[in-house]
């Protein structure tokens, strides 16, 4: 029982790990209906940013500051050069082109940081701590902590503020949104500016966790199910959707993987996704699409 | 013709031409080329950089130092592989040719998969292979496979080399009675290659097994990890590849399993691997065919004569002495060597590849030969012949102190003769596939 | 001038049905043909074959395999590289474990296996949608190359889950030699090809282009969206199985599950990307692309810029021309390198007046 609750509660810490990455993905999606495969490829581009400003002895916050704003005028190219021209395309179309956006990423982080490993260390300690004979890993609560403020952050953006509120004009009805007012090229540049800084947060808990390197841009991989069993629209279900992939794949392994053979932790999310999704096929959370002919 | 004498500027011309001409064909036939498909991008590039790095190096040390083997100067071109097994093979044959009529010695792509897309064509080609401490572990009968060779330490030995040391530590292979071994690997043929002979060793000597998988790439460990926990294994052994080594010592912390009984096989022992686990890697122990650092006579030589003149590979100089960068000066170390040891059968001039994998069959290594080299520590005694391709089969313990690695052990050599029988069975099915007749190494010299 | 339509008519229904209706297309198609098959062998060398036009062969039909799915019955597919993967491991193992098994009917039932795993990976294709489909496509991706290293069967119990060519030999003439095996390519490609352009002209491919278009729009005039959308599927996993069959067999010889992973799928995605959705041509044109680009790239800096650039350096170059390309193509250009031949066809029905 102590070993099940020990495999739960780890798969769920791991998987607010995934939620981080996952809502980046959201709020590009809630916006701009854009689904940015590119995500993890800016995980990467800021982890790598920050940890090299931090090997060249930048301080900790200019390091920071030195990214976020680099990951602005990322937004902004993408949002001049790739957003702009493809506006009004199919969806399937800004997908291919956010694909295209990644290869571009990941050169342009390696052209610019070179291909090696870094470690990264945010001085958080990761000893394992016992309560009541449960193991617990002190990084893990923090780095939930931190995926429950910047959720936090993030609704009270979305719900408090006046770009929050015109970002979810744009996100119900594009064209309504401009009809009243609201510009459109601004909105996406702020959505996809908040994306690099949760892609920096995300970067920075993921790269202390794995040390900085390439495979940093494959834990897109691991947010694509918890979007399929969210939604892709809500934050909300981006948390949910990442502690059930996280607990589920985490006891599947354990208890499944002896049966069966062992490693499914990588397609096993996907399986649980395509359940999901043939008894909801827009995810908890997403909104039923309606279709007219 | 008489005209054109008498004009001495045509004349000139044509000698000057013919100079030129001769020059550059004297040049190129005193040359002996190494095709590198190389890798420094993508998710591998950290052990392609330093590896090359390293090869390069000491060619280039051979070069300046003494003007190469016996007058004939290396040289060598680079095709980038990101480490993706077709580029692998277009490179290798664009390169396989030579380079401006100088023959290719051997290709060395260190990549098993590229390894595996080249053997065939290497056979046919006649191009040795080398796939130093890694490849296909039965290309070590070099009866069936005359044109592999998997130096110094094949899959194989390795786990049965990790066994003997555990055996050690325990007070005697007898005491290994009882203990309670995990291994944790990677999910790719690769990280299942060895598990049979962990199985098999496990039944001869007793002690309880735990075979635990990681997908690829390995940057979720939890589970496993819990499951340590739950069995609480007296080792661990880590059969890693790139990302998968740093989380599983991240992993092993958080779930607080002690680093000095994790023990890393080839691939799982450079700084890359060890360094961004930050303290979590601390006491972390690791196999080596090879110790780092710079206290060799030939690295403190490559520093002076190559590093110093600033004609050195590495982007990074804080990566010289490096695990990786000092495999490659071990791999140029047996490469040249073997050079050498046919130039001295087939004359001093540049070798074909057929000529130069008699040299890798007969290179032989003594302590006396590795102090000449001035390489002694770091390279093990090593003796090929025609049905053993590998032939060192030992390793080295280090422990990563936080910074570098420390060698804590001696050579700890494989248990071989248990091995062969194996490899000999895969061999003679390959051989049996294939159609190809082995070779009677009695016959060879 | 050139390319002049007009005067040419199809006088009987079997004339109507022809693979290329205008003369000059038909010509021109006879003689490259005839040029790939009987002078290329003697003109290309062991390079040529091995590393250029092999592989090229070989993309030109995964991305065929794609195109039918995605380009024209309208299913986005992130998972080709694993059909690839079905059709390499079956056709090997019909080879390895049926004596006598010839090499063509092998390669037929690799593409089979690989059509029934299509099948039931296409099968939520019914309930769920654009996006979501990714993760079904993807579940296959990582499903399949967990099959094929986990059980050993697969690979016949290779200690390193590898497998290798078995002797090429069609009705007693050996084809191993790399012109040999390029033309095994070629003759298998070619038909896939013959085959995949009458299915698009057919019935069948009308109905892929309605469900394309829009899919409850084709079910309310009447075409039955499950047999249309899981006939793509099958389809288009056949010709992948065999391209992996294929690259496996007469490409590289040997192939481990992971020689079929994500970035391959991408890889033909984009082959069909640049190539042009929804084109036949556009397989050749974006599969030459694919291919020669790193090459030409690789080449020139090796020429002109050896020891100035760092060969890594380029390599991140190239990726980023590649995702600029790919979003270049996107905005100006949607319909692929494939436009660019309509352009040439347009141009020279007219000339040599300029209008």
């Amino acid at each position: 029982m102590e070993f099940f609750l020990e495999v739960l509660i780890g798969g769920l810490l791991a998987g607010l790990m995934y939620s981080l990455v996952a809502i980046g993905f959201v709020l590009i999606y809630k916006a701009s209906g854009v689904f940015n495969f590119a995500q993890g490829a800016m995980v990467l581009f800021a982890a790598l940013t920050f940890v090299s400003l931090l090997e060249r002895g930048v301080p900790f916050w200019g390091a920071f500051a030195v990214t976020l704003l680099s990951m602005l005028m990322l937004a902004w190219a993408i949002e001049r050069m790739v957003l702009r021209p493809l506006v009004n395309r199919p969806p399937i179309t800004l997908f291919m082109a956010t694909l295209g956006l990644s290869y571009i990423i990941e050169g342009l982080a390696q052209t610019l940081w070179g291909a090696q490993v870094h470690g990264l260390d945010l001085g958080i300690s990761d000893e394992p701590f016992e309560v009541a004979g449960l193991l617990l890993s002190q990084f893990d609560l923090f780095a939930a902590g931190t995926a429950g403020l910047l959720v936090l952050a993030l609704s009270l953006l979305f719900n408090k503020t006046r770009v929050g509120i015109s970002l979810r004009a744009v996100a119900d009805d594009q064209l309504a949104a401009l009809s009243i007012g609201i510009k459109l090229q601004k909105v996406w540049m702020i959505v996809w500016a908040v994306a690099g800084f949760v892609g920096l947060v995300a970067g920075l808990l993921w790269g202390a966790r794995l040390g900085v390197q390439f495979s940093l841009s494959l834990i897109v991989l691991k947010a694509l199910p918890v979007l399929i069993i969210g939604g892709f629209t809500s934050i909300g279900g981006a948390i949910v959707g990442g502690l059930i992939i996280g607990a589920s794949e985490k006891l599947a392994e354990v208890y499944l993987g002896p049966v069966i053979g062992g490693g499914i932790e990588n397609w096993f999310p996907y399986v649980l996704a395509l359940l999901f999704l043939l008894v909801r096929p827009a995810g908890i959370f997403g909104e039923r699409a309606i279709e007219r002919v | 013709m008489m005209n054109i004498m008498k004009k001495p500027s045509v004349l000139l011309g044509a000698l000057a031409l013919g100079l030129i001409l001769s020059s550059v064909s004297a040049q190129a036939a005193n040359e002996q080329y190494f095709p590198l498909q190389s890798y420094r991008v993508g998710p591998y590039a950290a052990g392609g950089t330093g590896f090359f790095g390293g090869f390069i190096d000491y060619l280039q040390y051979v070069n300046l130092k003494e003007g190469g083997v016996n007058g004939v100067k290396f040289t060598w071109s680079e095709c980038e592989t990101e480490y993706v097994v077709e580029k692998g093979v277009e490179c290798y044959e664009r390169l396989k040719k030579g380079l401006n009529g100088a023959p290719a010695a051997a290709t060395n792509p260190l990549s098993v998969g590229i390894a595996y897309a080249t053997l065939e064509r290497s056979t046919a080609d006649k191009l040795p292979l080398i796939t130093i401490n890694h490849g296909r572990t039965d290309s070590t009968d070099g009866s069936v496979f005359p044109y592999v060779f998997p130096l110094q330490l094949n899959p194989y030995s390795e786990v049965s080399a990790i066994i003997n040391y555990i055996g050690d530590k325990s007070g005697g292979l007898d005491k290994l009675k009882g203990k309670k071994i995990v291994t944790l690997f990677h999910g790719s043929p690769y990280g299942k290659e060895t598990n049979p002979i962990l199985e098999l060793l496990a039944k001869k000597y007793g002690f309880s097994l735990t075979l635990l998988e990681v997908p690829h790439p390995g940057n979720e460990q939890q589970s496993q990890w819990l499951n340590i926990r739950r069995i609480k294994p007296d080792w661990v052994i880590l059969r890693g590849w790139g990302v998968m080594n740093p989380v599983a010592l991240k992993t092993a912390q958080k779930t607080g399993f002690p680093a000095d009984h994790i023990i890393g096989n080839i691939w799982s022992n450079s700084e890359e691997d060890a360094a961004p686990a930050g303290t979590a890697a601390k006491g972390f122990i690791s196999i080596t065919t090879h110790p780092s650092g710079t206290n060799f006579p030939v690295l403190q030589d490559i520093d002076k004569t190559v590093l110093k003149a600033g004609k050195g590979n590495l982007q990074d100089a804080k990566r010289f002495g490096t695990v990786y960068y000092n495999l490659g000066v071990v791999n140029g170390i047996l490469n040249v060597e073997a050079v050498r040891v046919a130039q001295a059968k087939f004359g001093k001039r540049p070798l074909t590849g057929e000529e130069v994998r008699w040299g890798f069959e007969n290179i032989k290594l003594d302590d006396a030969r590795l102090k000449q080299l001035g390489a002694y520590g770091l390279v093990q005694p090593l003796k090929l012949s025609c049905s053993d391709h590998e032939g060192g089969g030992a390793v080295r313990f280090q422990q990563w102190d936080g910074k570098q690695w420390k060698v804590i052990s001696d050579w700890v050599q494989a248990d071989r003769k248990l091995l062969r029988p194996i490899i000999e069975e895969s061999s003679h099915k390959y051989a049996k596939e294939k159609g190809i007749t082995p070779r009677d190494c009695a016959k060879e010299s | 001038m050139l390319y002049r339509e007009s005067g040419q008519f199809s006088t009987s229904y079997l004339a109507e049905g022809r693979l290329f209706k205008l003369y000059q297309q038909r010509w021109g198609f006879y003689a490259l043909l005839a040029f790939a098959f009987l002078a290329v062998p003697y003109l290309g060398n062991d390079y040529w074959f091995s590393a250029i036009l092999i592989p090229f062969l070989v993309l030109s039909l995964a991305g065929l395999g794609l195109n039918l799915l995605t380009g024209y019955a309208g299913q986005i597919s992130l998972g080709s590289a694993a059909f690839m993967a079905v059709g390499a491991f079956a056709a090997y193992n019909f080879q390895l474990r049926i004596d006598g098994m010839p090499l063509l009917l092998g390669f037929f039932f690799g593409g089979v296996t690989a059509a029934l795993v299509g099948v039931v990976f296409g099968l939520p294709s019914l309930r769920i949608k654009g996006f979501y489909l990714l993760v079904s496509t993807l579940a296959a991706q990582f499903v399949v190359t967990w099959v094929l290293t986990q059980f050993g069967w697969f690979s016949n119990y290779n200690s390193s889950g590898v497998i290798s060519a078995p002797p090429l030999v069609i009705l007693g003439h050996d084809f191993s030699s790399p012109a040999g095996r390029y033309l095994l390519t070629l003759g298998v490609a070619a038909a896939l090809f013959w085959f995949a352009h009458n299915i698009v002209h057919s019935e069948l491919g009308r109905r892929w282009m309605a469900v394309r278009d829009m899919d409850t729009a084709a079910a309310v005039i009447g075409i039955p969206i499950l047999q249309t959308k899981l006939l793509a599927f099958a389809i288009s996993s056949f010709i992948l199985g065999i391209a992996g069959a294929l690259w496996a067999f007469a490409y590289l010889g040997t192939v481990e599950p992971h020689g079929f992973d994500l970035s391959r799928s991408f890889q033909i995605l984009f082959i069909i990307i640049i190539g042009g959705m929804g084109s036949i041509l556009g397989n050749f044109l974006g599969a030459a692309f694919i291919v020669l680009l790193p090459i030409l790239l690789s080449n020139l800096s090796a020429t002109f810029l050896a020891g100035v650039v760092d060969p890594g350096q380029l390599e991140n170059l190239q990726k980023i021309i590649f995702g600029a390309l790919i979003i270049f193509f996107l905005i100006k250009e949607p319909a692929g390198l494939a436009r660019l031949w309509q352009a040439f066809r347009e141009r020279s029905r007219i000339w040599p007046l300029r209008f």
